[in-house]
């Protein structure tokens, strides 16, 4: 590798080529994209190599996503290769979901020829003013002398800091022209980019100092802990191992912190587990680690943990003070914290309030007897909940390594809330945007950068209808992803929301035309699946595990099941609608006037 | 059609901010390339943050770094919150709001000024009365000929203000004003 960047520093090239080297020189062997006239020179030096494989869509959006599945479970950067115009319109939802998901990608698009920008020529669009507000930044790459600077800032600005979606768009003349190939180590010259790593130590004192004296204290961690590596989720664990304080997480956090852990609370907000929000609700200490104060993980914010100190970790200033005023704010990446709090904690032989901490402990087992999750499964219509506990055991007894991705709605919530996750970066959700369409690109991405890996989009009957093309995708580069959709013939949410809401008045969230998924799986040459009966669920899961190839799995599942434990509209975290409590009457009063009187 | 029904609920919380909105100035540096205002404007639109008044030029040449000054109007934790997003901006070096550092001073304001030009068309009395008031406003009188003057005048905002309202039954026609420059006082740096 080293030898390489030493040939190519320095030489004559065209920037097509350039692309292709700075791809290379930034440890890239995967990119996700389509192509069309104004990338063409780009497809061209693609077609003349091996180092890195292209992975060819079938829509633009969908290379947005598999790039960010890829991304998740690598902890790399996900490539995007696209062309003007259109390509570069389809995906903007990708790079999105990517912002509010801080998810690092780099997507390149083609574009007009520099001569033709501004004449509304064939293909034309203003790229970096659409993608401006989606992404952490772009350019337009007027002169193939900056190409190679661009291409490696780039890469750093996507990877580095809170890391986020870049869009470098590359006119087509640029890519034709000759010009002189730069390594990386010529785009550490910008110096107003200056992400954070480090932090205030005096506040990661006074941090240990709040925490040794915490009584009910509780330990709520994001995304932030998946987005600064391993070592960060090695650290979450030492700590909550070392003050044994109780955790709960995120939806963009699962995994950072083993489902089976001792001190597991399972997730919180709107549809978290009973035991997380109570403990939220009634902390005197919260140490928020690498999440943002979510507006569906806070419920109402002038109830929410009224009675708590606040501590804040976060990369991005931005984030502190926010939406919840905190504390403590400490400013710095997750691992580097985590890491000198726990060495403050040893160092001063920091303890825990043993005796209040027992009580709370005792508390916190009070609540999880609720069994916030229980759900009546009966012997003729499989229910949602017990699908995914199913599946998850079904992942366990093939012994693989399992990554899930999920669409977006009632199926995703069931997800979080029912399959355990025990090691970070195998859960990718759109948290954020909450993009129907995410799960199935997400998961070919995942799939090609784990080929021997067991990747199950976990999906609604909806929500896979939005991306279902990337099936002759997953054929093309025989990548077995196991769809596998929860089929209630309804959008879910959205039904259960109009329940809630709106007098049960079921505005188009009927799925009136559901496609019959075995046929449609054997169109594309992959294998359908059907089950309704709960008797033959296990057996047709280690089936749909087993299979070589790509699966649909149409698992029809109770239609008007709702999600719960829920916090409806206007209620704070220990004003929650338990399963058991959501009888129709409690289920029509749930919201009062007050919370309908919402925006 | 189906039954009409009176407007429900929904799912997002609100919460009112109750801090008393004020006026900021804002100086922003940032590298002086293509779509760097709109970054900054962009920002501002996107979020729902108020533009008062917005000045930008090139300041420093030789490393190509523009300042942009604007006054917002917001709330204590709303002017944090947009000093903080503007940081985030690649090309944002740095992001100084200048009342606060006046405030810490012990001034109420920094030190503001703007330069507006005036068209006024009038003639006889009016045109005299015009002439007069300028050069009590230290206006400067940058064209004329029998028929209309074009002052020019700089100070504070309110200064400018004031003398457009002076002038506006004097036959005033056009006013062109370039927004608000700032400076903290004192020989630091800011």
């Amino acid at each position: 590798m080293n030898a390489k960047k030493r040939d190519f520093d320095g030489m004559e090239m065209t920037g097509a080529a350039m692309v292709l080297q700075a791809l290379r020189d930034n440890g890239v062997e995967h990119i996700f994209g389509y192509p069309g006239g104004a990338v063409l020179p780009i497809y061209d030096e693609l077609f003349q190599q091996d180092d890195i494989q292209h992975i060819l869509v079938r829509h633009e959006q969908g290379a947005g996503h598999a790039a960010e599945g890829y991304a998740r479970s690598t902890g790399k950067a996900g490539v995007v290769l696209v062309t003007s115009g259109p390509g570069a319109t389809n995906t903007v939802t990708a790079l999105q979901d990517a912002l509010m998901d801080s998810i690092p990608l780099v997507c390149i698009t083609g574009q007009v020829p520099t001569s033709l920008i501004g004449s509304d020529a064939f293909q034309e669009c203003d790229t970096v003013g659409i993608t401006r507000p989606c992404t952490k930044h772009n350019w337009l790459v007027k002169s193939v002398d900056d190409l190679p600077r661009v291409l490696h800032e780039a890469f750093r600005i996507a990877t580095t800091g809170r890391p986020g979606p870049v869009v470098v768009d590359v006119p087509k003349d640029v890519q034709f022209a000759l010009g002189i190939y730069q390594g990386p180590k010529i785009a550490e010259s910008r110096i107003s980019y200056k992400p954070k790593v480090g932090a205030n130590l005096e506040q990661i004192k006074s941090a240990v100092a709040l925490m040794a004296k915490a009584k009910k204290p509780v330990i709520y961690s994001g995304g932030g802990v998946i987005n600064s590596g391993d070592k960060a989720s090695e650290l979450l664990r030492e700590l909550v191992k070392e003050t044994e304080f109780p955790i709960t997480s995120t939806l963009m956090g699962l995994g950072a912190y083993p489902a089976s852990g001792e001190r597991w609370l399972g997730m919180l907000g709107m549809h978290g587990t009973y035991e997380a929000n109570m403990a939220m609700h009634d902390c005197d200490v919260m140490v928020n680690i690498g999440a943002r104060f979510d507006d569906r993980i806070t419920g109402r914010i002038d109830a929410f943990a009224p009675d708590s100190k606040k501590i804040h970790i976060d990369i991005d200033p931005s984030s502190i003070n926010k939406i919840v005023h905190v504390d403590i704010g400490v400013v710095g990446d997750v691992a580097y914290v985590l890491e000198q709090m726990l060495a403050l904690w040893k160092k001063e032989k920091k303890k825990h309030q043993a005796k209040a901490l027992k009580d709370w402990h005792a508390q916190i087992a009070k609540w999880q007897a609720r069994n916030s999750l229980a759900y009546n499964q009966t012997s003729d219509v499989i229910m949602p909940q017990h699908a995914i506990e199913r599946l998850y055991e079904a992942s366990q007894r093939s012994g693989k390594e399992t990554f899930i991705t999920t669409e977006v709605g009632q199926h995703q919530m069931w997800a979080a809330q029912y399959f355990g996750f025990e090691k970070p970066n195998h859960w990718m959700t759109s948290g954020g945007l909450g993009t129907m369409g995410y799960g199935f690109p997400a998961a070919v991405g995942v799939q090609v950068a784990h080929r021997e890996a067991l990747v199950i989009d976990i999906a609604g009957d909806a929500s896979i209808q939005m991306m279902m093309q990337e099936m002759s995708t997953a054929v093309q580069y025989g990548l077995p992803v196991k769809i596998f959709i929860l089929n209630n013939q309804h959008m879910g949410m959205v039904r259960q929301w109009q329940q809630l809401l709106h007098g049960n008045r079921l505005s188009s969230s009927y799925s009136e035309a559901v496609p019959d998924f075995v046929k449609l799986a054997e169109a594309y040459g992959a294998t359908g699946m059907y089950c309704d009966d709960p008797n033959t669920l296990d057996d047709m899961l280690d089936d749909m595990i087993n299979a070589e190839g790509p699966v649909i799995f149409d698992c029809r599942v109770a239609n008007l099941a709702n999600c719960f434990p829920m916090i409806p509209s206007g209620k704070a975290h220990n004003e929650m609608l338990l399963p058991d409590e959501a009888s129709d009457d409690a289920i029509a009063t749930a919201i009062d006037s007050k919370g309908k009187a919402l925006v | 059609m189906n039954e009409v029904v009176a407007p429900p609920a929904s799912a997002y919380f609100i919460v009112k901010d109750n801090g008393t909105p004020e006026n900021h100035t804002l100086s922003i540096l940032v590298d002086n390339e293509p779509g760097v205002l709109a970054r900054v404007i962009g920002l501002f639109s996107g979020r729902g943050y108020n533009i008062e008044s917005l000045t930008v030029t090139e300041t420093e040449h030789e490393k190509h770094l523009s300042r942009i000054t604007i006054v917002s109007n917001g709330t204590h934790s709303v002017l944090e919150q947009m000093r903080h997003q503007l940081e985030r901006i690649v090309p944002v070096h740095s992001v100084t709001d200048l009342t606060v550092v006046a405030h810490a001073k012990g001034y109420e304001k920094p030190l503001e000024r703007e330069l507006a030009m005036l068209k006024v068309v009038a003639t006889g009395e009016q045109r005299l009365e015009a002439l007069r008031l300028a050069d009590a406003f230290k206006a400067q009188v940058i064209d004329a000929n029998v028929t209309h003057f074009i002052f020019e005048v700089t100070g504070r905002t309110s200064k400018i203000e004031q003398f457009i309202a002076i002038m506006a039954p004097l036959g005033l026609v056009e006013v062109c004003r370039t927004g608000v420059a700032a400076m903290a006082r004192g020989p630091g740096i800011e």
